[in-house]
């Protein structure tokens, strides 16, 4: 099975974003400082982001842009549409991310902790 | 005892990622033959030079062709930005100065992040001036200004932005894209209309293909202040309760 050059790159890089969207959900499931949620949840979109990147690779292809030196050879291109959505994607994540550490930041300086087990007024 | 519960979970989850991913072999050809369109990422990679005359396919896919999309992904940052002012606003008392967490940094900070700063930002400002040529864009180009502005921040204590030019270039890029947009309702064509004013130009001019440019210019300028203006936000906080 790593005999095969392929196959390694394969599981390397969709291996390392299951492993990135899996680390990322430990984080948000297990952790209770806020912040470690918010890292852990940055992380899962890093894993998602990768994933949708690797999908649209194809082998030996290059970035879809036609430049002056390939725009008559034509040659083999990567699929554009998930780089498109990615990029997308990047910004929504860093938007959802400020928000939250700023609503971290007021749970912060309501509660005086950022941890949720201490956090007393979130039991009933 | 839950850590194991949550570590089972997720092996459950894994186990059905890489079922799904053994569905999905690794660098095939999904595109499939460019030329008779039969999918979408074939249809943009034959489409794009002929129809808009910009050479970077992504970009013309980001701005042109997905470009009502990419002005709600401005809106979200816009709103982004917006909520962190209004959810961290906190009423400064009289006479208090605006002061940051930061502690005061070293001389050979302060003078490499001056001599390195303009430099950031004229790389930042080549990204997205060049968008639809070269990798990168608005978005990349209004990133790397941003984090010229984070070394500024960090570097100085007291560093001080103009929180009104900040918001000026925020609107004034958002109205420019918006405006792009209805002028090529307004010129009998549909939204964001690619050819509305400039021509299409050649490709891989630096004046090429229609409005995607200029779109992309307001994009960086505004992501730019965005970004900065969360950072300043973000590192104005006073750590002190209440």
């Amino acid at each position: 099975m790593f005999g095969d050059y392929q196959n390694v790159v394969t599981m390397s890089v969709y291996g390392s974003s299951i492993a990135l969207i899996l680390i990322g959900l430990y984080g948000v499931l297990i952790k209770k400082h806020l912040m470690k949620i918010v890292i852990g949840l940055s992380v899962v979109d890093s894993g998602v982001n990768l994933m949708f990147v690797a999908v649209g690779y194809i082998k030996g292809g290059t970035a879809p842009i036609f430049s002056p030196s390939v725009i008559d050879s034509k040659p083999l291109m990567v699929d554009p549409v998930p780089q498109a959505l990615v990029l997308t994607a990047i910004v929504i994540g860093f938007a959802v991310t400020a928000v939250a550490l700023s609503l971290v930041i007021r749970l912060f300086k309501h509660h005086n902790t950022a941890r949720i087990d201490q956090i007393k007024s979130l039991k009933w | 005892m839950k850590k194991y519960l949550a570590i089972f979970l997720l092996l459950i989850v894994g186990f059905y990622l890489i079922q799904a991913f053994n569905l999905v072999p690794f660098g095939a050809n999904r595109v499939g033959n460019i030329d008779d369109e039969s999918t979408v990422g074939a249809y943009y990679l034959k489409n794009t030079v002929p129809k808009t005359s910009v050479a970077n396919v992504v970009t013309a896919i980001v701005v042109n062709y997905r470009g009502f999309d990419t002005l709600g992904e401005v809106t979200v940052l816009f709103l982004a930005t917006t909520g962190l002012g209004s959810i961290l606003f906190r009423k400064r008392k009289h006479g208090e100065e605006e002061e940051r967490v930061l502690k005061e940094s070293s001389q050979l900070v302060k003078i490499g992040s001056r001599l390195l700063f303009p430099f950031i930002a004229l790389l930042g400002i080549y990204v997205f001036i060049h968008g639809h040529l070269t990798p990168g864009g608005g978005f990349q180009g209004g990133a790397i200004i941003a984090t010229g502005f984070l070394l500024m921040l960090v570097a100085y204590k007291n560093y001080k932005l103009g929180h009104g030019a900040l918001t000026w270039i925020e609107s004034l890029a958002g109205i420019t894209f918006a405006g792009i947009g209805i002028w090529g309702l307004i010129t009998g064509g549909t939204f964001l209309e690619n050819n509305a004013f400039p021509g299409l130009g050649n490709v891989n001019d630096l004046i090429s293909g229609g409005v995607i440019p200029i779109i992309y210019i307001a994009v960086g300028f505004k992501v730019a202040a965005e970004l900065t203006g969360v950072l300043d936000i973000l590192l104005s906080i006073k750590p002190n309760k209440n």
